[in-house]
């Protein structure tokens, strides 16, 4: 029986030590004085001081970063209304082809999609003139088709969750389903959005193969530059490059962490000031 | 009280409408006036559904047409480099010449039967694993208390935001002849010679268990959490062994959330092309690499269509398992 | 009862030939694919009714409710409010409000912006707006909960802005869904007392669906009991009770006793019948539409019945077994008693003594009887 007691809590902390060593790796080499990344020579932060002079990568990072916030914020539009088609429009011509377009890019692996792509607006190319030689745009267009995905899923799923008599609760009260839309559902639904746009956001900015496929010259993204760089070896100013991205995202969750913790107490308080007052 | 009296002026839109009406209701026309009504009602849900249909036909179905279509074509020294699939004979005759021998190539060439095969074993077996380390892991969470819960999620999700690149990036510094690993087990002792792991089976393996962890454990703690442990809790008044009601009663309910963790897990890694390219060695044969090379580096666009649509047609039957998986999972849900 | 006790006469408006009915449910069917929710289903409801629809699950109340509402459109046949065919009109512009099951409060609305919410969409003035809100809100005494949102009120509380809420747009029909499903024991008799002030104040139309006999019996004016997607029967709640106009609805409604038999003597005054069940004959001080011969039920009310240890020598209405089962509720008990055929036959009696030490206890032999004019003869 003892064991178990133990089984779970060893194979939690085996996890998490696996999922977490080589991130802690990365960023303890990024100290390194040692151009051999993992043969530790001193304590020296000349690595940040290199990345920041690196053109090359500095300049992929902000295409990329360009690239993600057009993506998010064009995914979370397209996203929540196939999100929103999916859960409330029950019945419509084409609803399993809709809904196996929009959950196939989930599972779809990228070198797929990314030829096709490619191959389609080479196509395109040929055939209408548009669009002229790929770059920002093909990659932002590619990137939104498949962030939209995730989006939808999220929405779907928050959609369904939902107290559906709260909309008709709005239509029994007079308003029109566009308006409800926007007054009632939306704000009840936004922090999905924002958990969509993030997601979004991340899987532009993580992209390598796709992006390979439907970039040109002049648009290369900040995961094709570090990819050409770690395929010749382990190289320091990605390791520092690593470390600004892990604390990046630390401090988003932390703050996000703190925000959801408050949120909680703060419904609980009100759970009991309800119970509080059962004079009624 | 009534509002009936009060004059149609002073009142809204609505008010207006709802009189208007009654007005043409009491001559008979209600129905045609609300026939109407529908319609344009009916071209506003129409157009809303067709916003992302229209996309997604356009950049995510035609693709696939096209690929298929290039996938019968040769390959030119041209821009674009393959050939068209119709020609005309003397202005008249439309003909359409589709080439199999792509296709024959991919059936006779023994490396991309083997390469198939390979991708397809070290996917699966990379879901397996997953699923042993992650199963333990999504339980540990789901079991937690509330407000542990939410610290053991953040840990989880956190790798996931960092990049992926990186973080497969991270294991070439672990397991290299002088990385991290070699260099400890030497400094103990434990070997003579640095074990080689970089360009391995294992290193790919160990990169996709990695990288897709949190794609299995999710899904598996989304289903773990809603859980209702009164059940376990019958289980045992019913005088069943804590060890044996998790196989009888816990797992069979985690299905769906296994089912949903292993395909969004094997479905990518059969196609896995950074992991291997990364980690792998040159007889690491997996399917998204020599998509990959056959494209970038033999410039041979119809052959790396073939191989596309084979790999599409391989992974069909998972992926509609996905579908139905997820199909189900909404509608148990309603 | 829900009888207005303020207007000289009862209110009996279906009984008046001048009225004109105010929602009009004329053959409504409503199938969902092969599943037939609602079947032919004819009602008239009047002005200031409160109207109950009492069901078990899945009888289709709740359906034809939606479609009063208009969320859901009749297979076939018509509705009309007021005079007017809702065919093809959505819920927005009907002037029918409902009050849902779950309530449906907007949850990033506080509880004065939830129950404003109707007035919006009607453009009128904000100062008329905010006027009637606060009105409203002080008619369920709410008054002081205004700035809250809906998860810091508790259930009670959120009925109460749910009706509200319905009730402020001064809808000619107000539905309710349910409306005291959740709420527990002791509040649910409060708030059923206050709703039907409410209703008699405010002067709306209501129907109300609920599977609860007794929430039915308290509220309405007039009870519609359906089965299956039918009515099978409309009327007060003194003519659901005591006069059943068959089996289902006598079993359905409080407890009952229901004997199988043979009219013998059918007389315009009087029947009788000969029940092997009972091991005698009922006489039946009424004339009952039957033929003579024809299979037939009495159904007998548990409190109609009369229990003693004596004899009391009647030839027809009286049978006599042994007590199998008591039931102490405090105002009132229960027996059991079985007869010599086996049949168990269900007695209520009020403890109208105070620790009575003569109380009849299990196993003792005991006579059963009752009135002539207790039984009802149902047919079906």
């Amino acid at each position: 029986m003892n064991q178990r007691r133990f089984f779970v809590p060893a194979a939690m902390v085996f996890g998490f030590v696996f999922l977490y060593a080589p991130i802690v790796s990365l960023i303890v080499f990024s100290f390194n004085k040692s151009k051999l990344v993992t043969v530790w020579a001193g304590f020296s932060t000349q690595w940040y001081g290199a990345l920041l002079q690196n053109d090359q990568i500095l300049q992929a990072a902000w295409v990329s970063l360009r690239i993600a916030t057009l993506n998010a914020t064009a995914a979370v539009v397209l996203g929540t209304i196939a999100g929103f088609v999916i859960a409330r429009f029950r019945r419509f011509r084409g609803r399993t082809l809709f809904t196996g377009m929009v959950m196939a890019p989930l599972v779809m692996p990228e070198v797929i999609t990314g030829l096709s792509l490619l191959l389609l607006f080479v196509a395109m190319e040929a055939a209408l003139g548009w669009p002229a030689g790929r770059g920002f745009l093909t990659i932002t267009i590619a990137h939104i088709t498949f962030s939209m995905a995730y989006v939808a899923v999220i929405i779907q799923s928050r959609l369904s969750d939902m107290d559906e008599s709260i909309e008709e609760a709005a239509l029994d009260l007079g308003a029109r389903p566009a308006k409800i839309f926007f007054q009632i559902t939306l704000p009840i639904i936004a922090p999905a959005l924002v958990a969509g746009w993030l997601l979004s956001f991340t899987l532009s900015l993580d992209d390598l193969v796709i992006a390979s496929f439907v970039s040109g010259p002049g648009s290369s993204t900040l995961p094709m530059v570090i990819f050409s760089k770690v395929r010749l070896g382990v190289s320091p100013e990605i390791n520092a490059l690593a470390t600004i991205l892990v604390a990046v995202v630390a401090i988003g969750t932390i703050i996000s962490g703190i925000f959801l913790a408050r949120q909680r107490r703060a419904r609980e308080r009100d759970m009991k000031m309800a119970k509080a007052d059962t004079t009624t | 009280m009534s509002t009936r009296g009060a004059p149609v002026l002073t009142k809204g839109v609505n008010r207006t409408a709802s009189t208007a009406v009654k007005r043409i209701s009491g001559f008979g026309l209600g129905p045609v006036w609300h026939g109407l009504r529908r319609r344009f009602r009916g071209l506003g849900r129409a157009s809303v559904i067709g916003i992302p249909y229209l996309w997604l036909l356009a950049f995510f179905l035609i693709p696939f047409v096209i690929v298929l279509k290039i996938s019968l074509a040769e390959s030119e020294i041209a821009q674009p480099p393959y050939t068209s699939l119709w020609y005309w004979i003397e202005h008249k005759y439309l003909n359409i010449r589709l080439n199999l021998g792509n296709y024959q190539y991919l059936i006779q060439d023994s490396l991309y039967w083997n390469a198939y095969l390979n991708s397809v074993k070290i996917a699966a077996v990379s879901t397996v694993f997953c699923l042993l380390i992650g199963y333990p892991i999504a339980y540990g969470i789901a079991r937690a208390r509330p407000d542990r819960r939410i610290l053991l999620l953040m840990l989880v999700i956190l790798p996931f935001w960092t990049s992926f690149l990186i973080r497969v990036y991270a294991w070439i510094g672990i397991l290299k002849t002088n990385g991290l690993i070699n260099n400890a087990l030497m400094a103990l002792g434990i070997v003579d010679t640095p074990l080689v792991m970089m360009q391995t089976d294992f290193a790919v393996y160990l990169g996709i268990v990695y990288s897709y962890l949190p794609f299995m454990i999710l899904p598996l703690y989304a289903n773990l959490e809603k859980l209702d442990l009164t059940l376990l809790e019958a289980a045992a008044d019913l005088g069943c062994r804590p060890s044996k009601a998790f196989f009888r009663v816990t797992l069979p309910l985690s299905m769906p959330g296994v089912l949903a963790g292993s395909m969004l897990v094997f479905i990518p890694a059969v196609g896995e092309f950074v992991i291997p390219a990364l980690l792998g060695g040159p007889d690491t044969l997996m399917i998204g690499r020599i998509l990959w090379d056959e494209f970038f580096a033999n410039r041979d666009w119809p052959v790396a269509s073939a191989v596309a649509i084979a790999l599409l047609l391989l992974l069909v039957i998972p992926i509609v398992l996905f579908q139905y998986n997820q199909a189900r999972a909404a509608e148990a849900k309603s | 009862m829900a009888e207005s006790s303020k207007a000289p006469a009862v209110f009996q408006p279906w009984r008046d030939p001048n009225e004109t009915p105010y929602v009009s449910i004329e053959r409504v069917t409503k199938k969902f694919g092969e599943f037939v929710a609602v079947y032919e289903l004819s009602l008239e409801i009047y002005r200031k009714e409160l109207f109950c629809l009492l069901g078990a699950s899945g009888c289709g109340k709740s359906t034809l409710l939606r479609m009063l509402a208009g969320f859901e459109q009749p297979s076939s046949g018509r509705i009309l409010i007021d005079g007017v065919d809702m065919a093809g009109i959505p819920p927005y512009e009907r002037p029918v409000n409902m009050m849902f099951q779950s309530y449906a409060l907007f949850p990033h609305m506080n509880v004065a912006q939830n129950v404003a919410f109707g007035l919006k969409q009607e453009k009128l003035p904000a100062s008329e707006v905010r006027k009637r809100a606060e009105e409203m809100l002080e008619l369920v005494k709410l008054g002081a909960f205004a700035k809250r949102k809906p998860h810091q009120l508790s259930g009670g509380q959120r009925q109460r802005v749910a009706l509200a809420r319905s009730l402020v747009k001064r809808p000619k029909l107000l539905l309710l869904d349910e409306p005291l499903a959740a709420l527990d024991k002791k509040l649910r008799e409060h708030t059923q007392f206050e709703l039907m002030n409410i209703q008699e104040q405010v002067g709306v139309t209501f129907v109300v669906v609920t599977h609860d006999q007794q929430e039915a019996m308290t509220l309405s004016t007039r009870i519609g009991v359906m089965d299956e997607g039918e009515l099978i029967q409309i009327g007060t709640p003194t003519d659901i009770y005591e006069f059943p106009q068959s089996r289902y609805v006598a079993d359905f409604i409080g407890s009952v006793n229901i004997f199988a038999g043979k009219m013998i003597v059918d007389e315009p005054d009087h029947v009788v019948i000969h029940s092997e069940e009972a091991g005698m004959d009922i006489f039946v001080n009424h004339g009952v539409s039957a033929g003579p011969d024809a299979d037939v039920w009495a159904a007998i009310r548990p409190e109609k019945m009369h229990i003693s240890r004596e004899d009391p020598a009647r030839e027809q209405n009286c049978v006599r077994g042994i007590v199998d089962e008591v039931a102490y509720m405090g105002d009132s008990s229960t027996y059991l008693v079985k007869l010599e055929s086996g049949k168990i036959v269900r007695i209520t009696q009020p403890n109208l003594l105070r620790g009575n030490p003569d109380r009849i206890l299990w196993d003792e032999q005991v006579y059963l009887y009752w009135d002539a004019s207790s039984p009802v003869v149902v047919t079906k």
